[in-house]
């Protein structure tokens, strides 16, 4: 049984039932209903088989490699599944699990205005594409399931498309993943110029005779073309807008899983293929641009009062949390610390999941407020815990989860980052140690404006009265919907519950790559003790859950007996005499003000008040008032506009030599001829 | 099994000292501003008053609003059972890691802001904006100050970094000491204290902590001005046993730790006495002046560190 899994005929199963499900989906596509229902059970089917076939190559640790012959000689495709892609193609099962589940009571409110069976076809396909990503081990190969995968989420991004915003979102989305993509494709072909081999495992072997610098070119290409994809800042400009375009369970694919994507060939190209110490730099450069992406996406999610943007701009600030633990790993590996550089690389792919976890959650759980609310915008919400006390039971579980608040997996994944960036400050002197101190800075702000972050967004959206007429016809979410988000809430317990077997399992991930090969001592931890560094620090799941919940019951327990006899009567909130409203409700915007005003030497707020006066001269009565809030956009304006009016610029000095005349045209021709002549002769 | 008493010290201590550390502060404050003030044993009246009083719940408020007080007051004792109070023979190794201690008290601080929202009114609002403000820019100086005497310990465990902490020789205490300037920037905020807020107020301008919980009433008061009394005595032994921690226990025996309690109540009236001397001469700033102050604590923290040979 467990031979059949672990074959390729298993493999090629997985694949071939999102095939089905994406050909089938799109063959019913003018009928709704079963176009839903065929694209998302065959999609549910796709990941059980998913998580099948990668639960059984992490369980008995063979590793399945295997090519598959084609009529193409330049196309081969080769597949090989150690534990690294197992574990993503684990965590790509997994979300898409519940997402399809969830799939199959969202995408009612398509029915008659957008072709179902499209939707079908490019989510199965979308699916697949990251299972083949993840799972590629030949450069070729992956280009073209890269490409599978881009190409259809700009499909996803652009569903929607009578929304001019959503076209928009899916150009920039399209430009910048090709330019990434561009980036990744000079990466390799650096590797197969120094060994002729477009193989992963070719390449690792052949790479170690290569210079430093060709090296060093291939990581930075990987970090921008990957990095783009990942979305670390300065090169994310198309996530806030492309992820909550798409629908809402592509949303948490896009942001939970696919930007992944980019965190798995990092994780590949610099741990497995290029082999021996890594230079300083590469891992400082991890540490810093993970450290700005995870402020300044926070800072930026703080700005923003659509709510799936908000969302968003959290996964960038993750990215960054995950970079953090990537760089001190890399630090560490180049300096010589193997078990130091394992425990940043746990930390890493600990919260890849648990970031993973949460972050779905969170964007079904937004996917569902806004089916009923047909609104993205946080202020026009209030009060949906009345009517949709589940959603928002949920939704506050992943709150707390993103806000690495404890006993939830956000924190512990959080806290293994921690204890590798203080390891580092204990381990390096001067530059390194200040870079190591600027991130674990940049880590624990981020902590405490998350936590605000989610106050806001959890209050805004389900708490205190509703603000708009749009709240009023909201019921609570259809029961697919409910259950994907309550197992996905309930995981974000269980994933912390367990950080200490889960931490084991990423040691034996991490420890299986080949810059690992000889490390002896893995961290000690045990399941019910999470341990670091021998001892340096512990922390046990179980006793910190147990303690919450015994101590609260008791106290819960306790103060009922002692005041039993007491009335409570329910009265309304105190509204100093005056008829309460909504408009006296604090709003996201009013929130957030107070922190923006904190860090408006980054974020730039910009507010304009223009008041209309009943009387101009004696400006007592205002009649009407009317502000305007907005911020600067940093990048485009430092970065995105330069780089334009470089490119322009070029381009138009470039323009200069196009004079129109035939007989400089052919003038150009007899130049470059007698020039390549020339070349020739010597 | 003899550990068991030293666990309910730690369990029972910290709920049952901290009204009486908030009665002495507003004595010592009375003191310095020529009034008799109340009796020190005033909070204990108080909460058992409270306690005998009838709630109202606003309408507009959910569970989150009517479980916030049990999950609060439930965190302040599980963190006071995370740091070391009289003795360090029990390392409380599952939850004592400083990390563990921040992020639970921001869990608190978390359900607390939700609860001031939940309620629909101006005044909750703006209180959870303010305390959310001022909790995530704390949490930088917090976290490296603690770090600091993490690194000059070599861990993060509370009871240890106390035992370290005591046996350091004289010329390694100058990080300790820029350290705890840190910290207790730090305490002033999390405890809502002058500069950052006024614990006496219900000025609406002011008010941080105040506002947050004005829709509170009857039992669920009582266990909000409570769990903000536990917070406030565990900041004051985190700071008296971490950076101070001389004639601390260690170990079990019932005399030593007589005398460690003693000398704990000792150092805790200390720091309510600096607190309620800060409270009397120095004016509450400014709102927008405070991230200056926290981004000093941090900045001091930093130094700290790079000071640790």
């Amino acid at each position: 049984m467990i031979g059949l899994i672990l074959s390729p005929t298993g493999f090629i199963l997985v694949i071939a039932t999102f095939a089905m499900g994406a050909l089938g989906a799109l063959l019913l596509g003018k009928y709704d209903r079963p176009a839903n229902l065929w694209g998302n059970l065959f999609a549910v089917a796709g990941s059980v088989l998913g998580i099948i076939f990668s639960g059984a190559v992490l369980i008995t640790g063979t590793i399945p490699a295997f090519d598959i012959p084609t009529s193409f000689p330049l196309l081969p495709l080769a597949f090989r599944i150690d534990y690294l892609s197992a574990f993503f193609l684990l965590l790509i099962s997994l979300i898409a699990l519940f997402c399809s589940i969830y799939a199959i009571g969202y995408v009612d409110h398509f029915y008659r205005k957008y072709p179902l069976g499209a939707l079908g076809f490019f989510y199965n396909t979308f699916i697949a594409g990251m299972i083949l990503v993840v799972t590629a081990y030949h450069a070729l190969t992956f280009f073209f399931v890269w490409e599978i995968m881009s190409l259809t989420s700009y499909f996803l991004v652009i569903y929607e498309r009578r929304e001019a915003e959503n076209i928009k979102a899916g150009s920039l989305y399209f430009i910048m993943t090709h330019i990434g993509t561009a980036f990744i494709i000079f990466a390799f072909l650096l590797l197969y110029g120094a060994t002729g081999s477009f193989d992963f495992g070719t390449i690792g072997k052949g790479i170690a005779a290569a210079p430093l610098s060709l090296r060093n070119a291939v990581f930075v290409c990987a970090f921008i073309g990957f990095g783009a994809k990942a979305g670390i800042i300065p090169f994310h400009i198309w996530l806030p807008g492309a992820h909550p375009a798409a629908p809402s369970h592509v949303s948490a694919l896009m942001s939970g899983v696919m930007i992944k994507t980019g965190i798995y060939m990092l994780a590949r190209i610099c741990w497995d293929i290029l082999p021996g110490p890594p230079p300083l730099w590469w891992g400082m450069l991890f540490l810093i641009s993970g450290s700005i992406s995870s402020l300044l996406g926070v800072l930026y999610a703080l700005s923003e009062h659509d709510l799936k943007k908000l969302l968003a701009y959290h996964s960038i600030e993750n990215i960054g949390i995950i970079l953090l633990g990537l760089g001190s790993s890399l630090v560490f590996l180049s300096a010589g610390f193997k078990t130091f550089a394992l425990l940043g690389l746990i930390a890493a792919l600990y919260h890849t999941l648990n970031h993973a976890t949460f972050k779905a959650l969170l964007f079904l759980g937004a996917g569902a407020v806004i089916a009923q609310t047909h609104t993205r915008n946080i202020e026009e919400y209030g009060g949906l815990i009345r009517v949709m006390p589940q959603t928002a039971f949920f939704f506050l579980a992943g709150s707390l989860a993103i806000s690495a608040l404890p006993p939830f997996n956000g924190f512990f994944s959080e806290w293994m980052t921690f204890q590798s960036l203080f390891a580092g400050i204990s381990t390096f002197s001067l530059a390194t140690k200040m870079i190591f101190l600027f991130s674990i800075g940049a880590l624990a702000f981020t902590g405490g404006l998350a936590a605000a972050c989610f106050v806001k967004a959890f209050g805004a959206t389900f708490l205190a009265r509703p603000r708009s007429e749009k709240v009023s016809h909201a019921k609570e979410a259809p029961l697919p919907l409910r259950i994907a988000m309550a197992v996905l809430a309930l995981s974000t317990l269980i994933l912390g519950l367990i950080s200490g077997g889960v931490s084991r399992g990423f040691a034996a991930i991490a420890g299986s790559l080949s810059a690992f090969q000889q490390v002896d001592a893995l961290p000690a931890s045990s399941y019910d003790l999470m341990t670091v560094n021998t001892g340096f620090a512990s922390v046990s799941a179980p006793a910190l859950f147990a303690g919450l919940v015994v101590i609260t019951a008791a106290i819960t327990l306790a103060f009922h007996i002692l005041a039993r006899k007491r009335l409570i009567t329910i009265g309304s909130t105190w509204d100093c005499g005056a008829e309460l409203s909504p408009r006296m409700e604090i709003t996201a915007t009013g929130f957030s003000r107070s922190i923006i005003t904190v860090f408006r030497g980054v974020l730039k707020p910009t507010g304009q008040t223009e008041i209309e006066y009943h009387d101009a001269r004696l400006r007592y009565f205002p009649k009407s008032g009317v502000v305007t809030m907005e911020f600067q956009d940093v990048y485009a304006t430092f970065f995105y506009k330069p780089l334009q009016k470089l490119t322009v610029g070029i381009a138009e000095q470039i323009k200069k030599i196009q004079v129109g005349n035939i007989n400089v045209y052919i003038g150009y021709i007899l130049v470059t001829l007698i020039g390549l002549l020339i070349l020739l002769a010597v | 099994m003899s550990t068991i008493p030293l666990w309910l010290i730690q369990l029972i201590l910290i709920p049952a000292l901290s009204p009486l550390f908030i009665g002495v502060t507003r004595k010592m404050k009375a003191g310095l501003q020529n009034r008799r003030g109340a009796s020190p044993f005033q909070p204990y009246k108080d909460l058992a008053k409270l306690f005998r009083k009838d709630e109202i719940i606003s309408r507009d408020a959910s569970w989150v609003f009517r479980f916030t007080p049990y999950a609060v007051y439930a965190v302040t004792v599980l963190v006071g059972a995370s740091v070391p109070l009289v003795s360090t023979a029990v390392a409380n190794g599952f939850t004592g890691d400083f990390l563990v201690v921040i992020y639970l008290l921001a869990l608190g601080t978390f359900l607390l802001a939700l609860a001031g929202i939940d309620t629909g009114g101006a005044f909750g609002g703006f209180g959870s904006s303010r305390e959310m403000m001022v909790a995530a820019l704390t949490e930088g100086g917090l976290i490296v100050s603690l770090l600091t005497l993490a690194l000059v310990s070599h861990t993060t465990n509370l009871f240890a970094v106390a035992k370290a902490v005591a046996s350091l020789s004289f010329y390694d205490l100058p990080p300790v000491i820029l350290a705890f300037i840190g910290f207790f920037i730090a305490l002033l905020a999390e405890t809502g204290r002058y500069p950052f807020d006024n614990p006496a107020t219900h000025l609406e301008l002011t008010m941080i902590h105040e506002a947050m919980i004005l829709e509170y009433s009857g039992k669920r008061l009582a266990m909000i001005e409570w769990a903000a009394a536990n917070r406030y005595l565990i900041f004051i032994a985190l700071g008296a046993n971490l950076f101070f921690p001389w004639g601390l226990a260690d170990s079990l025996t019932a005399g030593e730790i007589a005398g460690s309690l003693a000398l704990f109540i000792g150092k805790g009236l200390l720091f309510c006495a600096a607190i309620a001397l800060i409270e009397s001469t120095i004016a509450k700033f400014r709102i927008f002046r405070l991230p200056d102050l926290l981004f000093t604590s941090f900045i001091i923290s930093i130094i700290a560190i790079g000071l640790i040979g």
